[in-house]
């Protein structure tokens, strides 16, 4: 995983784990790797990782249990309320950026349109 | 979280030249603090003082509640920027010197480090690398418990895989209840895994904060603010 070290390390940290949340590659109710094994994994500073979890856990992703570690959310419904929410952010992005190049809404339905029914035809 | 260095109104000159001015700082238990400066900021006296090598200074400098001395050397675990074995030194001599001179010396703790560098103890240091007896070193001063941990430029002159190496160990064997100081010019190698820097200038504290408050509040990483307060 490569960070950007100008914007804070823990909010790419809680955007990674949202990502692994929203993919599946984290299950519904299932334990997460401990603060030391995501840092080293990630490279970074222990407490760094700390503050993603405890933000996760403030926003009721993750579930910490004293004895046991932490865990993903049993609550189904904020799952997929993040997963919209991701979604919604994502493409609201992606269509800024596609209208700081000028493009109307028009063309942007119609490639979208071609490149979801053909694939990618684009031969950068 | 609990305060392991106390640092208050730290002077230090070399005749008359001021090389420490005004120091005065906190660093906490757990914390990886960067110490960050150009050539002849201040970075290894200072280094030196919380070693106990340097004793002519005016201030306060407290290691766990005690005046550095005696009982205070014994807590600090250093890693200069030098080598420190002579040639024909065997890594098991090595070890046993620092099973010797330590307490605090976890012996299994260096072995497993050891075998992970795939330094074997019969290994010679005439026949090391640069990367390899820099491995050795940090190996035998993080095999230590001490309460804090002093590492002048670990990954200086170190070829790209052997840094990864240096600094997965270091993240690896972190320990909420020490300090680990880190004296380097290779900030963006390294930026990730502090939790702190300090900035000096001149000897003189610049900046003392949180990584991740600097990012939020500058848009920049540890090394483009270091760049922009020093060019």
């Amino acid at each position: 995983m490569k960070f950007n070290d100008n914007i804070p390390i823990y909010l790419q940290i809680m955007e990674e784990i949202q990502r692994l949340i929203i993919n599946d590659t984290y299950h519904c109710k299932e334990k997460i790797p401990t603060v030391r094994e995501l840092a080293v994994s990630y490279g970074v500073n222990p407490n760094t990782v700390q503050r993603a979890l405890s933000e996760l856990e403030r926003k009721g992703l993750l579930i910490s249990e004293r004895t046991s570690g932490r865990f993903v959310t049993d609550d189904e419904e904020l799952i997929r309320k993040l997963k919209t929410d991701v979604m919604k952010d994502k493409v609201n992005k992606f269509i800024q950026e596609i209208y700081e190049y000028g493009f109307k809404p028009e063309e942007l339905l119609d490639e979208l349109k071609e490149i979801l029914e053909h694939g990618n035809t684009s031969r950068s | 979280m609990e305060t392991l260095v106390e640092v208050k109104d730290l002077y230090k000159s070399y005749g008359d030249t001021r090389v420490l001015k005004n120091i005065n700082l906190q660093l906490k238990k757990g914390a990886i603090v960067g110490l960050l400066g150009p050539n002849g900021s201040g970075k290894t006296t200072f280094i030196k003082t919380l070693t106990g090598i340097l004793k002519n200074y005016t201030g306060e400098v407290r290691i766990n509640g005690y005046k550095i001395g005696k009982d205070t050397k014994k807590n600090v675990s250093y890693l200069p920027d030098h080598e420190y074995f002579e040639n024909h030194v065997q890594v098991k001599q090595a070890i046993a010197m620092f099973k010797d001179l330590y307490e605090d010396f976890d012996d299994e703790k260096c072995k497993n480090l050891l075998s992970k560098f795939k330094i074997s103890e019969t290994d010679k240091i005439k026949s090391m690398s640069k990367g390899t007896k820099e491995k050795l070193q940090l190996a035998l001063v993080i095999s230590r418990n001490a309460k804090l941990i002093i590492l002048d430029e670990p990954i200086g002159g170190v070829d790209p895989a052997s840094r990864e190496v240096i600094l997965d160990t270091v993240l690896e064997n972190y320990n909420p209840e020490q300090t680990i100081l880190i004296a380097t010019h290779l900030i963006s190698e390294v930026e990730k895994i502090f939790s702190e820097v300090i900035l000096l200038k001149e000897g003189e504290i610049v900046l003392h904060d949180d990584v991740e408050s600097i990012r939020m509040s500058t848009n920049k990483s540890i090394n483009e603010l270091f760049i922009d307060t020093f060019k």
